[in-house]
């Protein structure tokens, strides 16, 4: 059970949070555009590392926002948590 | 006359409070401050329970929560019963009852104990093998299998008592109150730092609190008077909170912790009532101390479970703790300097030590030679090959030990004793370290595992660190702590501290014996009966990894998680595979470190407490007009109300006719209710909904599917717009939280820049839907003055009205197929409007109907429900909804994945419509269907999704999702069932009213 430093709330224990899936997965402008395999990429595939992982939160019994965390799975440290449109760190 | 081993006052045990309590139905006595153990002890009691597999006779072996043998049902037969309590743990009070557990009829004469003497038929792995094969077997193993398995009865009533949860933020958590969790717990309260305290035992001082006098000196003085002065001023330290019995659980990521505080367990039952009797605390730390101490290891000799056969430091504690000695002839087998002080312990209060026999060759300590001048006879380099004694330990035989440790040789010699002291060496308690994430490494001098890696902002201390010496123990804690705090000194700094005890130690993880193996029985884990053979066999058997073989044999598996034997298995498993320790895993300590009750687990959520429920305005009057009630998501919604002891079939037939023939009513309160404001309101509404919603008119309502991005159907309701930039949504009861959520999403991570706000209003208004033929009339009774023409208010349309005072929104919408209206009011206005409706309705026999109605009403005009009819495979076209899902608009939630190749495929499963060959049939929600009876493999098509008798088509029917079911109308279709085949033929979906003309009727 993590802590998570919400970036409007602040720090908060993580049964008040929602786990979002991998971030920065955009949804696509122009799907129509798009081949069957390049739309399946989108909607289904996801990287479910072990180690640093890229995620969304939303801090659904608190201020209900979306935002970002850098999470080592293997161990759960949080190394980062940013806004939601806020681009991730390089690294 | 009763045996009596109590041989000395004990400062900790009052003797002006007798206590009587029952054991196995035999009553005993014993003092306040007595363990069940300690007074059993004193009464000269030692056999306590039997093994799970082969019912040995087994003692007390230890004197606290690591105990394996001495597990007890406290108070069997009564409301707070409990099992497989550790008798080593329970603290007597008046009215006590305990009884042995996994004996039959009798602990002294138990059936089970056939299996002793059939054990080579009994081997690891037994139960496995048995399910295996042969495989028409096991019927006839399972009965006797089933009747053999689990340790204990649960409890067959109510618990009576109270449990709480309680959440602790601190700066500091000490976990353990012996001398390291003491003095770590000092220094950080008197540095400004919140800290708790914890220790599993009612008393703090650990084991220094009763240490030998002569050998252990701090500060000049006897280490147990001057950890006494050190628990004095605790007392008195602000910053500081300390709870006894408590012990630690769980340690999870981010130093969160749970413990349970026991508050009334030992207390008898005229002060147990309604008082807490545990607690849960949910502890979170900023830093966590532990200082979990060292628990005693066994040696693994053959026959070493007999009752008699005790830790060494066990049978020191109750002589120096409680004044009890365990045996009148008393011999101590170790491998170690520790033994010594128990022997010694016993000498001095005049009791008979017979022998010390010691694997090692030589010791010099002072505590060895202090021990040889008592004239106490030293064994060296001996090792016991074999006990005798069933019920009660009479003797042992020693032998030689070789150079390599691996035979014996010489002589056999036999020393009879009642009790024998073991003293393998000291494993360090990491449990609670493991669980938190962290790595062990092994040390091979001392042969222990101790924390190496920590996760988290935690410390270990003292002898859970590998630190066994009271010197060790202080000048590292010093040092460590003040790294940890982050303080420049401690007020133990250049604390004197002497100690006699050396650190020497010969570890052999399995004694040999002068008999093979196969022939002997060394127990590793007591209370599962796992032996070295069994260990050795599964090695044999192919079994590698620790978790493998732990499984095979069970060892480690019981109550206790293998808190004496772990060790010892994954040493035999070195040893014999030839690898270093620690190679092959070590086992995983899992939560909790000793057991919790549920009652514990769950705390205040009992009963009415289990779930929060939401209940409508309506709810009262509900109840009071004798509904019966469903759960919808956590709503309390009105499933039918019966008149005059109807069946839920006759009620809700009547209901149904009664809806169509002439007006009824339903409360709509729990469908979730969205308000939708913003300039980009209709926009959104596009890219959500399947359907246009640009061009809906103000004061309309339209019907909408929302699809997941996958396509399938996720949510569906009707949205009116209230005005240009603001619309009410509706959604299903159960799903109004995720379509929230998932709308919240979009805006706030796909579409930022849309002006739209979202507000959940569902608890704002209550909703009364009254429909039939005779729903226009009493609409017009309670508001007279409003135009309820088909010009000015159509279907699918809303307006703002007022009745009396109160501001109403209504809707003509329709889920029944009837004409309808929706009249929402504030929620506190509900019941007001109810009334209203059912008093203006009463001339028209308004009948109130629930959610069973309701679903058998729209089934007869083919209307899904989402969840029901749909699981998250359908697509609005499967559903042959294709004329909701625009053409025009270029995206909308889900659109692109209607187009996957797998969404269009034709045999998808499609919903249509059943009806039975005999109409009086109805199918059961969920049977099978089929087109070839007598096929193999059967092809199943699909299931009935919704199945009613409808009272207004004097039919049964049915909504079913069937493969290629769109193309299959008219075609004729099996339903096997257990005892018949239901023949169905396929329809289309809406059975009554297929051109909508009761709706402006």
């Amino acid at each position: 059970m993590f802590v998570i430093n919400c970036p409007y709330c602040g720090e908060r224990d993580q049964q008040e949070f929602k786990a979002g899936g991998e971030a920065h997965i955009e949804r696509p402008k122009q799907p129509t555009e798009l081949s069957d395999d390049e739309w399946a990429e989108y909607l289904f595939m996801r990287k479910n590392i072990k180690g640093v992982q890229f995620e969304r939160w939303n801090h659904a019994h608190g201020c209900r926002k979306w935002f970002n965390m850098v999470r080592d799975t293997s161990n759960d440290e949080i190394k980062l948590i940013y806004k939601m449109g806020e681009r991730p760190p390089s690294e | 006359m009763p045996a009596n081993l109590r041989v000395q006052s004990s400062e900790f045990i009052d003797e002006t409070v007798r206590i009587s309590f029952k054991f196995n139905g035999k009553t005993y006595h014993g003092f306040k401050g007595d363990t069940l153990a300690s007074a059993l002890l004193a009464n000269d009691v030692h056999l306590v329970g039997r093994s799970f597999k082969y019912h040995r006779p087994r003692g007390i072996m230890t004197a606290g929560s690591e105990e394996p043998n001495a597990i007890v049902q406290v108070n069997d037969k009564t409301n707070r019963t409990e099992p497989n309590v550790r008798a080593t743990e329970v603290e007597i009070y008046e009215g006590l009852e305990a009884s042995s557990q996994n004996c039959w009829p009798s602990v002294n004469f138990d059936i089970g104990g056939i299996n002793n003497a059939i054990s080579p038929f009994l081997p690891a792995g037994f139960y496995y093998k048995t399910f295996m094969w042969p495989a028409s077997f096991w019927e006839k193993y399972e009965y006797f299998i089933r009747h053999s398995a689990g340790l204990g009865k649960s409890p067959t009533e109510k618990d009576p008592d109270i449990y709480d949860h309680r959440n602790i933020h601190c700066d500091v958590l000490v976990v353990g109150a012996g001398i390291s969790g003491i003095l770590a717990a000092k220094n950080a309260a008197k540095n400004n730092l919140k800290t708790l305290l914890v220790d599993e035992k009612n008393e703090l001082g650990g084991a220094t609190i009763y240490q030998n006098r002569e050998f252990n000196k701090i500060d000049n003085q006897s280490s147990s008077d001057w950890i006494k002065k050190e628990i004095q001023e605790l007392r008195n330290i602000k910053n500081l909170e300390i709870k006894t019995r408590t012990s630690v659980a769980a340690y999870h990521g981010y130093n969160y912790l749970l413990a349970r505080e026991n508050l009334t367990d030992h207390l008898e039952k005229k002060d147990k009532q309604d008082k807490i009797r545990q607690r849960l605390l949910k502890i979170r730390a900023k830093k966590v101390i532990l200082a979990t101490g060292a628990l005693e290891r066994p040696l693994i000799f053959n026959n070493n479970d007999r009752p008699g056969i005790m830790l060494s430091s066990a049978v020191k504690k109750y002589a120096d703790f409680y004044g009890v000695v365990s045996g009148k002839k008393n011999v101590f087998f170790t491998n170690n300097d520790s033994a010594y002080e128990s022997a010694l312990c016993l000498h001095n209060k005049g009791i008979k030590v017979e022998a010390v026999i010691d694997i090692r060759e030589k010791s010099n300590s002072n505590i060895v030679k202090a021990v040889e001048s008592a004239g106490i006879r030293i064994h060296w380099s001996h090792t016991i090959v074999d006990t005798k004694g069933y019920k009660r330990l009479n003797s042992i035989s020693t032998m030689k030990l070789s150079n390599d440790g691996l035979s014996v040789t010489g002589n056999k010699t036999d020393i009879s004793c009642d009790c024998l002291g073991i003293a393998g060496g000291w494993t360090p308690a990491v449990h609670l370290f493991t669980q938190s994430g962290g790595k062990l490494t092994f040390d091979e001098n001392n042969k222990v595992f101790l924390p190496n890696k920590y996760p988290s902002d935690q410390l270990s201390v003292g002898s859970c660190n590998g630190d066994f010496k009271i010197k060790e123990i202080i000048s590292n804690l010093s040092n460590n702590l003040k790294q940890f705090l982050k303080i420049e000194k401690t007020d133990f700094d250049n604390l004197s501290v002497e100690s006699e005890v050396e650190n020497s130690k010969r570890n052999i993880w399995l004694l040999p014996s002068d008999r093979a193996i196969g022939k002997t029985k060394p127990f590793v884990d007591y209370q599962n009966d796992a032996t070295a053979k069994d260990i050795k066999l599964a090695l044999r058997e192919g079994f590698r990894s620790i978790e493998h073989v732990k499984r095979y044999t069970t060892t480690g598996m019981g109550t206790d998680q293998g808190k004496l034997g772990n060790m010892h298995a994954l040493g035999i498993i070195a040893d014999t595979a030839g690898v270093k320790m620690g190679e092959l895993g070590t086992t995983t300590f899992r939560p909790p470190y000793t057991p919790l009750t549920f009652g514990t687990i769950v705390g205040r959520n009992v009963g009415e407490y289990f779930d929060t429920f939401r209940r409508t305005p309506m709810n009262d009057w509900q109840i009071k007009n004798k509904a019966e009630f469903e759960n919808v998501g956590q709503w309390k919604r009105a499933w039918y109300y019966p008149i005059n002891g109807e069946s839920i079939h006759e009620a809700v037939q009547r209901e149904s006719m009664a809806a169509r023939e002439s007006a009824g009513i339903l409360d709509a309160s729990t469908l979730g209710k969205i308000d939708i404001q913003g300039s980009d309101a209709s926009e959104f509404l596009n890219r959500v909904y399947t359907n246009a919603w640009s061009k809906l008119g103000i004061g309309k309502c339209r019907y909408g599917l929302m699809l997941n991005e996958d396509g399938m159907v996720f949510d569906d309701g009707v949205t009116t717009r209230l005005s240009e930039n603001h619309y009410l949504m509706t959604t299903t009861t159960g799903g109004a939280a995720n379509v929230l959520g998932k709308l919240e999403d979009y805006l706030q991570t796909e579409w930022p820049e849309l002006d739209v706000y979202l507000t959940s209003v569902t608890d704002h208004y209550a909703t009364a839907s009254i429909c039939g033929p005779n729903s226009k009339k009493i609409l017009n009774k309670i508001i007279p003055d409003l135009d309820l023409s088909e010009e000015s208010f159509p279907h699918m349309s809303f307006k703002n009205a007022q009745i009396g005072k109160i501001k109403c929104r209504i809707m003509r919408i329709s889920f029944t197929g009837e004409h309808s209206y929706e009249i929402n009011v504030q929620a506190n206005y509900g019941l007001d409007i109810w009334e209203k409706c059912m008093e203006a309705g009463k001339e028209f026999n308004i009948t109130p109907y629930g959610t069973e109605t309701m679903h058998l009403l729209r089934a007869e005009k083919g209307f899904i429900i989402v969840g029901q009819d749909t699981d998250g495979t359908m697509t609005p076209i499967d559903l042959q909804m294709d004329w909701i899902v625009s053409k025009k608009k270029y995206d909308f939630i889900g659109k692109r994945s209607l187009y996957r190749s797998d969404t269009m495929k034709e045999d998808r499963k499609q919903l249509v419509g059943l009806l039975t060959d005999d109409p009086s049939i109805v199918l059961e929600e969920g049977a099978q269907i089929v087109s070839e009876l007598n096929q193999s493999p059967v092809n199943m098509l699909g299931h009935v999704t919704s199945s009613y008798y409808s009272p207004n088509l004097k039919k049964s029917i049915a909504l079913a999702v069937v493969r290629s079911g769109k193309k299959m109308m008219g075609k004729k279709l099996f339903i096997p069932m257990e005892d018949k085949t239901i023949n169905v033929t396929v329809v289309n979906p809406v059975f009554f009213d297929s051109e909508n003309k009761r709706l402006n009727a």
